[in-house]
């Protein structure tokens, strides 16, 4: 009853939404909603503006017209002490990690805590970064280390490390499991859906992997041209006619996965009996 | 709703018991640690029953309680019970940041690194040299290899758009020679001098020189950084299993271009600070310009413009060199990119100078003065 309420509540608003670099219209007319403790997949040909979409929501990008509401405040043209609040309440996985290089993972997990509650003690911050950096799949000497001594999967990892740092309610993933091995992928979706579960976390996810869509996706926006075509299930995109849709989900990738999940469905309920 | 965290103490006969309220949760925690820390004996249960909001902070903070004073946990429900075995799952032992060692054993420490660094540096500018000249030698037995649309692209960056700081900084520096030597020579009523004095020191010296210290500022740091990020985005791997020779394609065309150039700059350096001092010596000592230069012309050796002309293009190589080496040498962040654009100026001045010294050396011995 509880669950069902809190579905309801619209954590992101994003309406009419228009985005351009010079002659190019990326977005025009977008809408779209999250909904609390959902975990909502954002899938698109390359250069529909997937990336440009999240960062617009997190205001990376002035939107050149439209209206965004994040935790149910405007977030554009709003004065920076403001936007510190619900900076606080988010975290962000950027694609390629954006560890800051010249600082150890474990320092780089615990910047925004010291940022936002300095007056903790450096035992402390080191104990949580420590567990942080463990819950996130890396080992545990990962933590001294530099991010030139990782490789790309362990940046990701550490990446959401950092981004998990104050537990927030809303967590923006850009691709993060491209680049993984498909061993390292599952693993990734399994924590992803995991954290979402314990912490109640709202997802936003841009992803190319149908694995990641079919496992952990609550429901799937689709953006083609210029705007989001359709939002829902898997299956109720499937029932849908546009043939960017049909294409990508009944392509032979996407016929794979809808394989391996049922795989894996299957074995779930034959490890319960 | 949300409350802060806090907990009571509630002793009884089945021991001691914290009793939890409020938000567990890093915005709502405040003393909290350090008032957990404070306690002190046995606790026997910790009691999570009221506790609105546990996260990983929190679930944390409890663990470590349970862990360290052997109480067990209870209240939880099934969600928060998830996160605290998640959270206790994920614990090992860390490392905290070792205490740095006493000023004197950290700066012989330092001292060692330095001076091996340094050693190593040297070790690899000279192997690196070598494999330009392979590098040469490959190109001229294989003409075709020659990349001549590059090499003369270099040739408008390194030479034609440097033409116009460098003539603004060598007339300047014509002038302040000027104007210094003749305060200095009317002590003696010798301001005459001031022609020798201009004429030779930026023929022989201060041309060539202060253009290598322009260019090393200009082109060496130009080419550590181009070729630094090449290396981070693997263009130079890339290059390699395609069968391209970064060294003949980059290094090359880079090389060739400043140890040609670099006579011509300095060439063109000199004859600017002579006009600079040649106005100043006409509006401030009322010598004419055609004086100027009948002195200049029984005053200033030949030699002297060979001494700057031959220095020039080993000043070049110099320079070419450690812009490419330090650049070849970037290796994981973009951090080194900065580093190493740093580094291959400052090698490159230093490296022109220490040989500008030897030049001098050998130029007075051969009979040049």
């Amino acid at each position: 009853m509880m669950a069902r309420r809190e579905q309801e509540e619209i954590i992101i608003h994003v309406e009419g939404l228009k985005n351009g670099f010079g002659e190019q219209i990326v977005h025009e007319g977008l809408d779209l909603d999250v909904r609390r403790g959902e975990i909502l997949g954002v899938v698109g040909g390359s250069g529909t503006g997937k990336s440009v979409l999240m960062r617009s929501i997190i205001g990376l990008q002035t939107p050149l017209e439209g209206a965004i509401e994040v935790f149910g405040e405007n977030t554009i043209g709003r004065e920076e002490t403001e936007a510190t609040n619900i900076r606080k309440r988010w975290g962000i996985l950027f694609q390629g990690g954006a560890l800051f290089s010249t600082l150890t993972v474990s320092e780089n997990v615990q910047v925004p805590i010291k940022e936002y509650y300095p007056g903790l003690d450096q035992a402390l911050l080191e104990e949580i970064a420590a567990y942080k950096v463990v819950m996130t799949g890396l080992p545990p000497d990962a933590g001294p280390k530099y991010p030139a001594e990782l490789s790309g999967g362990m940046k990701k990892r550490a990446g959401l490390a950092r981004a998990l740092a104050l537990d927030p309610e809303l967590l923006f993933l850009d691709e993060p499991t491209a680049g993984l091995d498909p061993i390292g992928a599952a693993a990734f979706d399994e924590l992803t859906a995991s954290l979402q579960k314990t912490l109640g976390l709202t997802v936003f996810l841009i992803t190319h992997d149908l694995d990641t869509l079919y496992a952990i996706c609550d429901r799937v926006a689709v953006l083609a041209d210029k705007k989001v075509i359709a939002v829902g299930t898997i299956d109720e995109l499937l029932a849908l006619d546009h043939p960017w849709i049909q294409e990508y989900f009944n392509g032979p990738r996407g016929r794979a996965a809808v394989a391996s999940a049922e795989r894996a469905g299957a074995e779930r309920a034959g490890a319960r009996t | 709703m949300r409350g802060s965290a806090d907990f009571e103490r509630v002793d009884s006969d089945g021991g001691t018991t914290l009793r939890f309220t409020g938000n567990l949760s890093l915005a709502c925690l405040r003393d909290l640690p350090d008032r957990l820390n404070a306690v002190e004996g046995p606790v026997a249960k910790l009691d999570m029953r009221d506790v609105e909001r546990i996260d990983t902070v929190g679930a944390w903070l409890i663990h470590r309680f349970a862990r360290d004073h052997e109480s067990t946990i209870e209240g939880l429900d099934d969600d928060e019970q998830h996160l605290l075995d998640q959270v206790a799952a994920a614990e090992h032992p860390i490392e905290l940041p070792r205490k740095p060692a006493d000023p004197f054993t950290r700066m012989l420490g330092e001292v060692g690194d330095a001076i091996f660094v340094a050693g190593h540096t040297l070790y690899g500018l000279l192997g690196f040299m070598g494999a330009t000249t392979i590098a040469f030698w490959n190109v001229f037995t294989h003409p075709k290899r020659f990349r001549f649309n590059a090499t003369v692209h270099r040739f408008e960056v390194v030479g034609v758009s440097a033409l116009g700081i460098i003539g603004l900084m060598s007339f300047l520096i014509g002038i302040v020679i000027a104007q210094q030597g003749a305060v200095q020579l009317r002590q003696f009523g010798a301001e005459v001098y001031t022609i020798n004095l201009v004429g030779r020191i930026t023929l022989r010296e201060l041309g060539v020189l202060m253009t290598a210290i322009m260019v090393a500022g200009r082109s060496g740091s130009a080419f550590a950084a181009q070729l630094g990020t090449m290396k981070l985005t693997e263009e130079i791997d890339a290059m390699r299993t395609i069968g391209v020779s970064p060294m003949e394609a980059l290094v090359v065309p880079r090389t060739l271009a400043v140890v040609l150039m670099m006579p011509l700059l300095g060439f063109y350096a000199s004859l600017v600070a002579i006009m600079g001092g040649c106005l100043l010596a006409w509006v401030s000592l009322d010598i004419p310009p055609i004086t100027f230069i009948q002195r200049i012309r029984e005053v200033v050796p030949i030699t002297d413009l060979w001494v700057g002309l031959v220095k020039a293009p080993v000043f070049g190589a110099i320079i070419a060199i450690s812009g490419c080496f330090q650049g070849m040498q970037v290796e994981g962040d973009a951090e080194q990119v900065g580093a190493r654009t740093t580094i291959a100026v400052v090698q490159a001045i230093f490296l022109v100078i220490v040989l500008d010294a030897f030049f001098a050396v050998f130029f007075s011995e051969v009979g040049w003065i």
